[in-house]
């Protein structure tokens, strides 16, 4: 009876054996939470193993929007978070659940849209300004709609133009950023974009850039700690060393660089030891 | 050349260079998915023999409970197995999470029920004349059982196959289980979400392809085996 049974077992065995071998002791090993846009743009991937090299830790990369990457280290599923929500972080913080926020870099938001910007935006200073006239003209907007830092920031325009941004034009997404500039694309629409990911998509987007530079288009990232309280077994010593590691010289130095041999200039601008009234 | 064709050249490129990472993570998919479907046969053909030939109270319930269990949402199965294996959770001690094991588990949950199912119609659809003739022979009850799964074992290479291909091309719960990390818990299920959203396109085409050929040639090799025992 048992030989298929027995040849069942013994392949079974074997790869769990194999897939368990991946498999390391957690001690050694810092969850970072952080946003899609880090592990999108490919900084995370030069980061991390010169991190794993120097400290000899092993670091897991759970990249996901902003608000799930706070909300997981706020329950102690995470040693450390990068994110990009100074308002969402700054209460995190406040709450007690995140602790020593440092700002590691920046990189800016801009509006783009369709050539014959229907709301007439090319141009404006301010980007408050820009979404009133979109949604006076109801012209589509796609909104990532996800709680991730740049719909954070989005948010936070709208409130500041007063408008409640509501009906068939709004679209919202509800996936990451290369996706919703897929979408934005297709339909014509207008965004809000990190210039980072604008830049890898370039090829694929035919929306120009409209409003830029303005002050409240900053993209402002940010490192915190995991409160030990949050839950059992956060690496406390790893996620210092993470966040240590991501304000040294050297790192800073790495990501000034990252990207000027792909986009012809810096995705990032390394801002260790600054505030946020700095910027 | 339209962008499919790039992603067929990118994906035989990929595998006839070698490139260390591709091969990885397909290494890792069949790795994970097998495992899971293996694990899947020993939970679902004893508990789909032994629902096939009893009859209890509530059966019809418990059938349709594993019915119903073959359509499992995968991102539903992966969301309770995080909430599981959450360091704060009821097997947070096990610290599973973000590791291939989880995504076993995960995988596993979502096969059982398949083939638990297909077994089930398997043996069922065994005469019951043939059953009585077994034990009117003189065989035990394990005796029997196991004459009618070697009876019904074609019909349920049919759950290999599905058990297989229902977890090999999943991708919530994998995604949510592993993590996606480079290098540890990256399949071509996970590694297709995250080139489409860099907007490597070709590549996430690539890896699509490697999928659909790992799946063909696993399903032809069990449709070879199962055509010819029965010729």
């Amino acid at each position: 009876m048992s030989r298929f049974l027995g040849i069942v077992w013994l392949l079974a065995g074997a790869l769990l054996l194999g897939a368990g071998s991946h498999a390391e002791a957690q001690s050694n090993v810092v969850l970072l939470s952080t946003t899609t846009s880090t592990q999108d743009s490919g900084l995370l991937d030069v980061l991390v193993p010169m991190f794993e090299k120097q400290s000899g830790l092993s670091v897991k990369t759970i990249s996901v929007g902003t608000g799930q990457a706070l909300a997981l280290a706020a329950r102690g599923e995470a040693d450390v978070t990068l994110a990009h929500a100074p308002g969402l972080e700054k209460k995190y913080v406040e709450d007690g659940k995140m602790s020593n926020r440092r700002l590691v870099m920046y990189n800016d938001f801009v509006l783009i849209g369709p050539t014959d910007d229907p709301a007439q935006i090319k141009g404006l200073p301010k980007a408050v300004d820009a979404l009133k006239r979109i949604a006076e003209s109801q012209s589509r907007f796609v909104s990532r709609g996800d709680r991730s830092g740049t719909h954070v920031l989005e948010q936070g325009l709208w409130k500041q133009a007063g408008l409640e941004p509501r009906g068939a034009w709004y679209i919202e997404s509800g996936q990451g950023m290369g996706q919703t500039l897929g979408i934005a694309n297709d339909r014509r629409a207008y965004t809000l974009t990190d210039r980072g990911t604008y830049l890898a998509f370039q090829k694929r987007v035919d929306l120009p850039i409209l409003v830029e530079k303005d002050r409240l288009l900053l993209n402002i990232y940010s490192v915190m700690e995991v409160n030990p309280a949050n839950g059992p077994r956060v690496n406390v010593a790893g996620g210092k060393a993470f966040a240590e590691f991501m304000l040294a010289p050297e790192t800073q130095a790495v990501i000034k660089a990252f990207g000027v041999d792909k986009y012809g200039q810096p995705l990032f601008v390394p801002v260790a030891g600054k505030k946020d009234e700095d910027l | 050349m339209g962008l499919f064709g790039q992603g067929v050249l990118e994906a035989l490129r990929l595998l006839v260079t070698g490139d260390p990472e591709v091969w990885q993570i397909t290494w890792l998919s069949i790795q994970v998915s097998a495992t899971a479907t293996l694990l899947s046969l020993l939970v679902g053909i004893p508990v789909g023999a032994l629902l096939a030939l009893s009859r209890f109270p509530g059966r019809a319930f418990v059938v349709s409970l594993v019915n119903t269990g073959m359509g499992l949402p995968p991102v539903v199965v992966g969301l309770f197995v995080t909430i599981l294996l959450w360091r704060n959770g009821a097997l947070g001690f096990l610290e599973l999470l973000y590791t291939p094991t989880a995504m076993v588990t995960g995988q596993l949950v979502i096969a059982a029920p398949i083939v638990t199912g297909l077994t089930l119609a398997a043996v069922q659809q065994v005469p019951e004349a043939f059953r009585l003739q077994l034990l009117g022979l003189g065989a035990s009850r394990p005796q029997m059982i196991w004459v009618l799964l070697k009876e019904a074992r074609l019909p349920m290479l049919a759950a290999v196959m599905a058990g297989f291909g229902g977890v090999i091309s999943e991708v919530g719960a994998s995604m949510m289980l592993g993590g996606n990390i480079k290098g540890s818990t990256r399949v071509l299920t996970t590694a297709t979400v995250l080139e489409t959203g860099k907007g490597n396109f070709d590549v996430a085409i690539a890896l699509s392809v490697i999928l659909l050929l790992i799946t063909f040639l696993v399903n032809w090799a069990l449709s070879v085996i199962q055509q010819r025992r029965r010729g």
